[in-house]
């Protein structure tokens, strides 16, 4: 198998475990491309791509910027703090009007959950999710599951425990990190106070679990999720420092276990928060890591998608 | 499906022998010189290759790498399905070297275009050379010739050109293929 069995991505629920392996196996490849003097390759030469961020983003939109640049495709940028959404058009109009430049492929961050599955409905492009709302987020599952192989040294999961903490409810990462483990027959346990942890999680054939001392002296990994303040229109729990107390991991709590999981998180840090500096700078830490791995992974993404595309000469 | 085989080991043992002498002679000791596998089937070749020079010439640690060019290709999107990409591993700098690429087969010299491309992304070679084993010379379509060649082979182009690697590294056999038996 050398193709995507989807013509977008717009969540790993979608994607079949080949497709994973496939995702992978192309990444480890454009990891070596982004290590070499000239970090570029032409293969994208033909492509546009349209980046529309309709929610601040720093760090995923730069990652995928570079992909696509590395790629040597045509980048175009949008962030709706500055466009005509502020004026009343539409989801479809805004991209259909951006798509009549002639674009073939567009990265979509959105508030609502569903919004990229509903633009690959209307629109001629592919598209590529980079978070909806509190749904999916899949390029970060993938790096993530990429980063994991690599700090493990294994090329599958079978069997690794991951532990996921924090603010399960707000996240859009724990999501598409929870199917795409399954997908490849990692275990899964979601750590974090009760009333960050939506109702029925375990249906998913999770475990849950409150208590976070039991929790990493179970994982092989554990991935800390931001307390998403922004996102909280209620008080989730009494106070910050009760909240560190019990699901903050510094060195520690650390210390404590009878081994120490690789620790990763997929940024922005609270530091001092869900994570304590002396942790985050750590050798346990991959955070870095997983930065790098983001723009190999989505450059072999945004590459398996342009294959499939059927380039305008032959039309 | 149908296979003639064209050479055997014996035959391939004397070819590749000859090359690696070829190899030797215009390079020397191979100081200044990086041999460079094309993936995913010219990098057996370039192993066989360094194994006969250290066995016959005792050049131990002649610098190679293996390069693969999937990335710099002209024909993405224009196949069914795209390729798959290989490990590419140059650890030696090529900057102001000798740089030999090595290829199986030498048929249209586009993989070799796209090759000579990526290359460029590792720095700038004083001179580059190209030895394939087995060269199929009215089938190119850019203007590439090899310096170093195993054998010209002149088929249909139905017919595909296959080596067969033993175990331990040594080339068994080439056959050629053709899709449909003959008449």
């Amino acid at each position: 198998m050398s193709t995507l069995s989807v013509p977008h991505l717009l969540g790993i629920k979608d994607l079949t475990p080949e497709d994973l392996d496939l995702i992978f196996k192309t990444a480890e490849q454009f990891k070596e491309v982004i290590n070499r003097p000239i970090k570029k390759v032409p293969s994208l030469r033909d492509i546009t791509v349209a980046n529309l961020f309709f929610e601040n983003s720093t760090r995923t939109r730069l990652s995928f910027e570079l992909a696509e640049k590395r790629l040597s495709a045509d980048v175009v940028n949008f962030s709706a703090a500055q466009s005509s959404v502020k004026k009343g058009e539409t989801l479809v109009d805004t991209v259909n009007n951006i798509l009549a430049m002639k674009v073939d492929l567009v990265v979509l961050r959105h508030s609502a959950p569903g919004a990229a599955y509903f633009l690959s409905q209307h629109v001629d492009a592919s598209i590529v999710n980079a978070g909806d709302g509190a749904h999916e987020h899949p390029t970060q599952a993938l790096l993530d599951a990429f980063s994991m192989r690599e700090a493990l040294g294994r090329d599958n999961l079978k069997g690794v425990k991951v532990a996921i903490v924090g603010d399960i409810l707000h996240s859009r990462v724990a999501l598409s990190n929870i199917f795409c483990l399954q997908k490849l027959g990692a275990e899964v346990l979601v750590c974090g106070p009760n009333t960050l942890i939506p109702k029925h999680l375990h249906e998913l054939g999770v475990l849950v679990e409150s208590d976070l001392n039991t929790a990493l002296e179970w994982a092989d990994v554990a991935n800390m999720l931001r307390v998403q303040h922004e996102r909280m229109d209620l008080p989730y729990f009494p106070s910050l420092p009760e909240y560190i107390a019990q699901y903050g991991v510094d060195r520690k709590r650390l210390e404590q276990l009878s081994r120490i999981p690789v620790i990763m998180h997929p940024g922005p840090i609270n530091r001092g928060v869900e994570l304590s500096s002396d942790v985050a700078d750590s050798e346990h830490s991959i955070i870095l890591q997983q930065v790098e791995n983001g723009v190999a992974i989505r450059m072999a993404v945004l590459y398996l998608l342009a294959a499939q595309r059927t380039p305008h000469y032959t039309s | 499906m149908t296979q003639k085989r064209l050479f055997g080991p014996e035959e391939l043992g004397i070819i590749l022998h000859r090359l690696a002498c070829q190899l030797r002679e215009s390079h020397s000791d191979f100081s200044s010189t990086v041999l460079i596998g094309l993936q995913p089937r010219g990098m057996a070749l370039a192993r066989a290759l360094s194994q006969i020079l250290a066995q016959d010439y005792g050049l131990k640690s002649i610098a190679t790498g293996a390069l693969d060019a999937t990335f710099f290709r002209d024909d993405f999107r224009r196949r069914d399905e795209p390729i798959r990409a290989n490990r590419t591993e140059i650890e030696h700098s090529i900057e102001g070297k000798r740089v030999v690429l090595i290829d199986d087969v030498l048929y249209t010299g586009r993989t070799l275009r796209a090759a000579l491309d990526a290359l460029h992304a590792f720095g700038r070679p004083q001179r580059t050379e190209l030895l394939v084993l087995i060269d199929r010379r009215f089938r190119r379509e850019l203007p590439i010739q090899p310096d170093y060649v195993g054998r010209h082979v002149d088929a249909l182009d139905t017919e595909k050109v296959r080596l067969e690697w033993a175990e331990d590294g040594k080339l068994e056999s080439v056959f050629l293929v053709s899709e449909t038996p003959a008449p």
